[in-house]
């Protein structure tokens, strides 16, 4: 297999310029007559789904849940991020890519990046013109905070619900072609394979998780927008439904899976509080704009605080190591994710963690409190407001930025974190790493397009906050409905696609014994005993820190679990009708798989960068420690059959616009 | 097993659309007031199935109240006894050691039963696609974000309507299983913004006209969909969709 990244000629700004006015068209009448298949409905699905439909393609939509309004993007948080430059603050189209590729520690394309900062602002203006909600300023204009990573305010936001809006947009927006008829949208289906037939995607296999009936669909070409795979870790920020199982299935058909070591461990989330947990939940990187992050300096306190003899208040200002600001003072609390993650660990591990566990640090809001508390008192002209009266104007003025973070955190916790400093931890949240595709959003399968954060495209070892979004929408708006018919306009004389032939039925039957298998067990336990064990096997080996030992330890645990899943599963039920249980089989031997793939990935990838960090090589300040000369590729894995041992295809990264440095946040 | 509260469920158990059902009764232990309410379940889940028992069916997904999935009905309220709340971040710290908890599916005519504790809500999305739209093409060629200042104060009442996560507690709460709450507040959200008034009145016309189709109630001012909606959409968004619905009939043409 040979990549083709197909990165169009010519400078940087004009390559996606280029690309638009030569890639072919397929005109209106024939666009009648060609079948898309979108899986997902997430924003990169919905906005791509409704887009497609709206040129006048045909579209039919899957999604799993029971309505596309719940994919996983609508519990993002704290915002998009746009080259609007409404704050006047230095910003422009060049520096949210530099500052992506920074981010993304110089493992992304930088073509791809530039589109995708080139197209931001286009993302705020469909959005507002669709009625989303965004936070505004008194004079009714956008009101934009600041993430990680970045020394500007570019992040528009609606409350710490920015997804859910951004979603219920291109929800409506796809609702409103599922109204006309042009979009042919089923609820509660679930794609168990991709169908390919002479080499090019020609339709899929689902199952219908009402009725257990599986079912077969063809098309012209097929978009995977099905989100990440954080949920290998079985506790991460994702949905409990949230699976790889679609992207994995093109994987076995052909589709390459590039960087799958490149996971986002989110700084800022809620400890784990015991063995029953089912999930994590974040606490939005925008509080950083405000929270300041520290650790008692003292080990007699951090005993103290354990013991709950000291409450953290009662921690003097001396006393308090804010180390994100000691070791990055130019970027303080709004380092990177990866470095902010890393930073708790460092503390934790040395024996400063703030709770029963020693696996916590503080996320404190009071001198933001006080901070808004005395510009609210100057608005309303009181002079000589006293404390109480400041802290109380201050938290009115956090509950209006953060309202739901806080009632979240309180509702999880029992503490209100408006008088008590949060107490988080890092977690899973994001997956960089994701099915291989070239400049067109193509997989190295023919026809199979894939979208969002289910492609590996845009942010190379490490995302910046606020970007997620970026990217979802950019794909689904405005990126695919371009290179999808540089593809079709060969497709307008095939025809209608018969699901009869041997590949539709080949298929289908694989799937069938696959889901038959589970019942033929005695069984011994429920499908989540082995998604846990799974999951703790990859955080603790595969997870914030790895090593050579480690990850040879995980992969050979793997092996063991397979086999054990595979002979000792008990699946409950039926192939017939609604079995949940059955949907999570499927879903786990798919990120069995796949986690030996990120340990392998991981193990191959002998140096530090971004989220992937590898103990062996960091610097005398504990940073990561990239190793352009060897590394600076992107690494796509090919199935050959067995799990164990894919194929390494390479693309090396080529940076002709930005110098590739240590990254810095000093 | 962590934790330490022994509780009676009472649960409904229902195998297809078509099947009858019944309240069937389960013990169990080993439940810590640090687990959430569908983390209990899962608990009872692992035992049921360990014991080659059938699990009991529920739709949940983000855990974390904002997906609108998860549904239940527990001791008599929709998301449960707490308020502002979805059942997902409802914890056990908020029953005692000893309770008996009556834990039932979504009860409406527009929301049939598919398994269990499982509904099907597709009436709600079928409302969304009658009307719950502004029909902007989505080429991104709009005009720039800032061309249309909208004062703050209708920013916020619309982003307050739109905070609305379509989870059906409204229409399953309402003795005349309305499904009002849920409608108004896309129909307010859209009234409230400049964007929204091109298609004002064919909007509230045609989402209305939707709702009936689907056999949800009236709307007779009782106001349970406001105390049991876990997002607090207010009712007000009701008396907004009346004018709107009002306004609309008596003076169709602008």
């Amino acid at each position: 297999m040979k990549l083709e990244s197909r990165i169009p000629e010519g400078s940087l700004e004009q390559k996606w310029t280029k690309y638009k006015n030569t890639a072919r068209l397929v005109n209106p009448s024939n666009k009648r007559n060609i079948d898309i298949i979108v899986v997902g409905t997430g924003l990169a699905g919905s906005s791509a789904a409704a887009s497609l439909a709206e040129m006048g393609y045909r579209v039919k939509t899957f999604c799993f849940q029971d309505s596309p309004r719940r994919a996983h993007s609508i519990a993002a948080q704290g915002g998009i991020n746009a080259a609007k430059n409404y704050m006047n603050d230095g910003d422009s189209t060049y520096r949210l890519f530099y500052d992506t590729i920074k981010g993304g520690d110089y493992r992304a394309r930088e073509a791809n990046v530039h589109r995708l900062a080139e197209v931001s602002a286009n993302i705020i203006d469909q959005c507002v013109a669709q009625g989303v909600p965004f936070a505004r300023d008194y004079g009714g204009l956008l009101d934009n905070r600041s993430f990680g990573g970045t020394q500007v305010s570019r992040t528009f936001y609606a409350a710490g619900q920015t997804g859910q809006q951004l979603l219920l947009g291109a929800y409506s927006a796809l609702s409103r072609q599922i109204g006309k008829g042009t979009v042919q949208m089923l609820n509660r289906h679930e794609m168990l394979d991709l169908v390919v037939v002479n080499g090019k995607a020609r339709g899929i296999i689902a199952r219908n998780m009402i009725t257990g009936a599986l079912e077969r669909h063809s098309a012209h070409a097929v978009v995977l927008c099905t989100g990440g795979y954080g949920n290998v870790f079985y506790l991460s920020t994702n949905a409990m439904g949230s699976n790889v199982t679609a992207a994995w299935k093109a994987h076995k058909k052909g589709a390459a899976f590039a960087n799958p070591c490149y996971t986002q461990i989110h700084p800022t989330c809620i400890p784990v509080s015991g063995d029953h947990q089912s999930k994590l939940t974040l606490m939005s990187e925008s509080l950083r704009n405000d929270g300041r992050i520290w650790v008692p300096k003292k080990k007699e306190d951090v005993e103290a605080i354990r013991a709950k003899k000291l409450k953290p208040q009662d921690i003097k200002e001396e006393d308090r190591d804010y180390y994100l600001e000691r070791r990055y003072p130019a970027f303080g609390n709004l380092v990177p994710r990866d470095i902010a993650s890393r930073a708790a660990k460092e503390r934790c591990d040395e024996g400063y963690g703030v709770n029963a566990t020693g696996e916590a640090v503080y996320l404190d809001f009071s001198s933001a409190i006080v901070r808004y508390g005395k510009a609210q008192a100057n608005v309303k002209g009181l002079a000589n407001a006293t404390h109480e009266q400041l802290v109380e104007l201050g938290t009115e003025v956090v509950k209006e930025k953060y309202g739901n973070l806080f009632q979240m955190y309180e509702q999880i916790v029992a503490e209100n974190p408006y008088k008590t400093p949060m107490m988080i931890y890092p977690a899973v949240h994001y997956t960089m790493g994701g099915l291989w595709v070239d400049y067109e959003l193509k997989t190295t399968v023919e026809g199979c397009y894939a979208c969002g954060e289910a492609n590996f495209s845009d942010h190379g070892a490490n995302r910046l906050g606020a970007s997620a979004l970026m990217q979802g929408l950019a794909d689904g708006y405005f990126v695919l409905p371009y290179t999808i018919g540089n593809y079709l306009a060969d497709e307008i004389r095939t025809g209608n696609i018969s699901t009869d032939t041997p590949e539709f039925v080949e298929a289908e039957n694989n799937v069938r014994q696959q889901l038959e298998s589970y019942f033929k067990t005695s069984g011994k336990n429920p499908v989540d005993y082995y998604h846990r064990r799974l999951g703790k096997i990859m955080w603790e080996k595969c997870g914030m820190a790895r090593d050579e030992e480690g990850l040879k330890w995980a992969i050979a645990e793997i092996k063991k679990l397979r086999e054990e899943f595979f002979a000792e599963v008990r699946v409950p039920g039926s192939m017939q009708g609604m079995n949940p249980e059955l949907e999570k089989a499927m879903r786990v031997a798919d990120f069995i798989d796949l986690g030996e793939l990120m340990c392998l990935d991981a193990l191959d990838r002998n140096e530090s960068c971004g989220g992937h960090f590898r103990v062996e090589f960091q610097d005398a300040d504990g940073e990561a420690l990239r190793k352009d000369d060897e590394y600076n590729y992107v690494a796509a894995w090919q199935w050959t059959g067995d799990a164990s041992k894919p194929n390494l295809v390479k693309e090396p990264l080529i940076y002709e616009n930005i110098k590739v440095q240590a990254r810095s946040y000093k | 097993m962590e934790g330490n509260m022994n509780l009676k469920l009472k649960i409904w158990r229902q195998k297809s659309t078509s099947d009858k059902g019944a309240m069937k009764d389960y013990q169990l232990g080993g439940v810590s007031p640090d687990m959430s309410f569908l983390e209990m379940i899962d608990v009872l889940n692992d035992k049921l199935i360990r014991e080659g028992d059938d699990p009991v069916t529920f739709d949940h997904d983000c855990r974390e109240g904002i997906c609108g999935m998860c549904s239940m009905f527990i001791n008599g309220e929709a998301h449960g006894p707490n308020r502002g709340v979805t059942t997902c971040q409802l914890h056990m710290r908020s029953f005692k050691d000893g309770d008996t908890i009556y834990v039932e599916p979504w009860r409406s005519a527009g929301f049939p039963v598919i398994k269990d504790l499982m509904v099907d809500r597709g009436a709600f999305d079928r409302i969304q696609q009658a009307g719950g739209f502004i029909s902007v093409n989505t080429s991104g060629r709009t005009m720039d974000a800032n061309a249309i200042p909208v004062p703050k104060e209708d920013a916020d009442k619309a982003f307050s309507a739109a905070t609305c996560i379509g989870c059906g507690a409204c229409a399953a709460s309402c003795p005349n299983g309305s499904a009002m709450l849920f409608v108004s507040a896309k129909v307010s959200q859209f009234a409230l913004l400049p964007q929204g008034q091109p298609e004002r009145k064919e909007r509230v016309l045609n989402m209305v006209k939707q709702m009936d189709e689907e056999g949800f109630g009236n709307c007779s001012n009782i106001g349970a969909c406001e105390v049991q909606c876990p997002k607090n959409i207010s009712l007000e968004n009701i008396a907004r969709m009346n004018r709107e619905y009002l306004m609309a009939n008596i003076k169709p043409e602008n």
